[in-house]
């Protein structure tokens, strides 16, 4: 994590809500994320929180509210402003990798694509990011020409997450990264992700229904029900100490090993 | 002329509404150049595949003085170049021509005339798929918002897989072009050793998909550039040989297999630069 | 260093009816600079409580809990979190790690969370490690599979790896054998020494006795408990 003083939090937002008819996707969401922190957001299905994250993302227009990503206004960008930010600045983890990536490109292609769509011309550098990345991400250089579809779903994860940071974002949007893994798989990735998130100065905003996953991963913590945020706080202040009643049910309905 | 004259045709086939229709999709092709224009292509009597979009193309672009000439793959005498010329003769009564220098418009499947073009020169070209992003994104929605916000890296990775797995760009032709640096476009089939004589062509040229419904141009003078890597560059190539009918090493050849034991010739693929060439010679050497 | 003014705590549970649970009232204490103060008080009393909410792990009902300059009881998320990487350490008897991650560089991560060069940061990691007999064949591995002795050192070690101005410690020498034990208390001296303000459970006496400066009783601010 960055230890500077940040004059400004990286990422903001006000009276964020989104209707899906007269059904509430999400309201009155309103928080600030500082660089280098990464914000967990956790609640059951249908809480609202994927739907506040594809918002955040750009994948969906809220109906109501204010985005500001490092001072400009998300929601009064154009679209290609609004895209490019998203190739370049930000990033998108899915769950699924097959979601993330182009199965049909080889692993290299993959990592190369977003350098190639911000103006990398050069073929030799492009494969130096793309090893440089298997390596960090922990996958054998000599896979570089081999398609994700030869990959475990360990390794697609890994290798969806070199493809979202080949181009150092500021901002990592990441919805269940761990889930469908194993939980050995699951280990390695979150190490992972720890190392990326204090070494790159990483600002995440993490979507999960896991409880361990973020104690582990998040610094901060937002508990959402029924589209709204119940409570929010240090990641384990909020899990140690709930004090909204929702809360309290979720942390003592998981099951200890 | 037989007796279905072509008095019972207007001329050139098409009628007049829809040639203003094709005319105004032209104008703004070349408005705009690289750009894929919709437009509403008419049933031909001809099957799709034929030639079908550079036919209507062709039509709407021929005036009463025009001399037409057509090649197929550089050839005038091969069938759909002889379909094409002889369908033009009978609906437009326009005179034709082989020779590149004396035609004022030229419809071509799969190669731009060895013999430099004029100003006064309509190049038009068939084209079978106008959308080079289409074998990477099959969704047409999705490839006209990455044209109008001029994303291309995926037309970067289909090059970048290349090399990775043949060591080079293996692509021969349809070698994607950037036209005044800003749209994307597939310059028809033609291979890439044409490239090069897309850009700053003095004559028009025109592309029409007829199954697709697109058409796209290039104003003359329009700076085209052929897609590459730095360390990658793009090189126009051909086969390494001199032709083995006017000798020429410069024209692109077509490789002729002479017989069943492996026999085989190289000879100009433009049938009026090589005659040309060997009448000159014929001549110089009488 | 440290200084509690009038803190309290209740424990609200929604689910069982809205029963509210006070468990301190009217907390004052002061630790500081270079003092070791040691919480003392039956086992319930809430000396752990008290530890988590200057730790920030548990809310405070009312009152200032001062660390530094910074009211924990009123700090914006963000704040706490700084305290806790720069001005406060905490070793707890349990040890919450991502499995898998090799011993060295979970002593590492906190100095690696404050910028400082991996090389540097794993250095200082082996040195406490060694110092605490902590055999280097163990380095690689992870921590989860230790023996609970074993992790307790790598606690000690993560919680002394920063020169924190601020320590928290949770029974620092349970499970330790004497050799480790007396390590154990060299560096809280040692910490003493450079100033660091330190707050504790000590349960074994003899220790107790060596470094710390004062006994604090908890049970004075445990509702139901008092006098």
């Amino acid at each position: 994590m960055n230890t500077r003083p940040e004059a400004a939090p990286l990422l903001s937002v006000r009276g964020l809500a989104k209707y899906y008819g007269t059904r509430i996707g999400c309201t009155d969401v309103s928080f600030d994320l500082w660089p280098g922190e990464v914000l967990g957001i956790v609640g059951e299905s249908g809480s609202g929180k994927s739907t506040l994250l594809s918002c955040l993302a750009g994948h969906q227009q809220p109906d109501r509210g204010e985005i500001h990503f490092d001072g400009r206004d998300l929601l009064a960008m154009s679209e290609p402003e609004r895209r490019r930010l998203s190739r370049t600045e930000q990033a998108f983890v899915h769950q699924n990798p097959r979601d993330g990536l182009r199965m049909g490109i080889s692993a290299g292609g993959n990592i190369g694509e977003r350098l190639m769509a911000v103006g990398a011309r050069n073929y030799g550098q492009i494969r130096e990011t793309g090893l440089d990345w298997l390596g960090r991400v922990e996958i054998a250089g000599a896979r570089i020409d081999d398609r994700p579809s030869a990959f475990s779903g360990g390794m697609q994860q890994r290798l969806q997450i070199a493809r979202n940071l080949v181009t150092a974002p500021r901002l990592v949007f990441m919805d269940e990264p761990t889930g469908g893994l194993d939980v050995s798989v699951q280990a390695r990735l979150l190490d992972l992700l720890r190392g990326l998130v204090r070494d790159l100065g990483l600002s995440v905003v993490l979507v999960t229904h896991d409880l361990a996953v973020v104690r582990l991963l998040a610094h901060r913590l937002m508990v959402m029900k029924s589209g709204q945020v119940v409570e929010q706080g240090v990641t384990d202040q909020v899990l140690d100490d709930p004090q909204h009643g929702y809360t309290q049910l979720l942390v003592s309905s998981v099951l200890q090993v | 002329m037989n007796v279905a004259s072509a008095d019972n045709y207007n001329f050139a086939y098409l009628d007049e509404q829809t040639k203003r229709m094709l005319r105004r999709a032209i104008l703004k092709a070349l408005a705009v150049p690289g750009y894929q224009v919709p437009f509403a292509p008419r049933e031909m009597p001809m099957p799709y595949g034929w030639g079908t979009g550079g036919v209507q193309v062709s039509a709407a672009c021929l005036v009463p003085e025009d001399r037409l000439k057509v090649i197929d793959q550089g050839a005038d005498d091969t069938t759909n170049a002889v379909s094409i010329r002889k369908f033009f003769q009978r609906v437009a009564g326009v005179a034709t021509t082989e020779t590149t220098t004396e035609a004022t418009v030229i419809q071509t499947r799969h190669r731009i005339p060895e013999t430099p073009l004029k100003e006064d020169q309509i190049l038009v070209y068939q084209v079978p798929i106008p959308e080079p992003l289409r074998f990477l994104e099959p969704r047409e929605t999705e490839t006209r918002r990455m044209h109008a916000l001029e994303e291309y890296g995926l037309m970067h990775v289909k090059l970048y897989e290349d090399i990775a797995r043949h060591g080079e760009i293996a692509t021969a032709y349809a070698w994607p072009v950037m036209a005044e640096g800003r749209y994307v476009m597939t310059p028809s089939p033609i291979p890439k050793f044409d490239n090069p004589k897309l850009s700053d062509c003095p004559a028009i040229q025109l592309f029409g998909a007829g199954r697709e419904a697109r058409i796209h141009a290039l104003p003359p003078w329009t700076k085209v550039v052929s897609l590459d890597f730095e360390d990658h560059p793009f090189q126009a190539s051909k086969a390494d040989h001199a032709c083995e009918i006017c000798g020429s090493c410069e024209s692109y050849l077509d490789e002729v297999i002479t017989d069943d034991q492996g026999g085989r010739m190289f000879v100009c693929s433009d049938t009026d630069f090589c005659s040309t060439r060997s009448n000159a010679q014929q001549s110089g050497a009488a | 260093m440290i200084t509690l003014r009038n803190v309290s705590k209740t424990f609200t549970l929604h689910n069982q009816g809205g029963a509210v649970i006070p468990v301190m009232q009217g907390v004052d204490l002061t630790v500081s600079p270079g003092e070791c103060v040691s919480l003392a008080g039956r086992s319930g009393a809430g000396k752990s409580t008290l530890m988590r909410m200057i730790h920030g792990n548990y809310l405070a009902a009312s009152g200032e809990i001062l660390v530094g300059a910074t009211d924990v009881a009123r700090a914006s998320p963000r704040e706490i979190l700084a305290l806790r990487r720069q001005v406060l350490g905490y070793v707890s008897q349990f040890l919450r790690v991502v499995p898998r991650v090799p011993t060295l560089d979970v002593v590492a991560e906190p100095l690696l969370t404050l910028g400082i060069p991996a090389d540097q940061a794993r250095a200082r990691a082996a040195e406490l490690l060694s110092r605490l007999n902590l055999p280097e064949r163990l380095w690689q591995l992870s921590p989860t599979t230790f023996s609970g002795g074993e992790q307790q050192r790598v606690n000690i070690a993560r919680g002394f790896v920063h020169d924190y101005p601020a320590m928290l410690l949770d029974e620092p020498t349970a499970s330790l054998d004497a050799a480790n034990r007396e390590v154990v208390l060299q560096l809280i001296e040692e910490a003493k020494q450079r100033g660091a303000a330190i707050l504790g459970i000590f349960h074994d006496t003899e220790a107790r006795e060596r470094v710390c400066d004062r006994v604090l009783d908890v049970t004075g601010f445990t509702p139901g408990l008092a006098a």
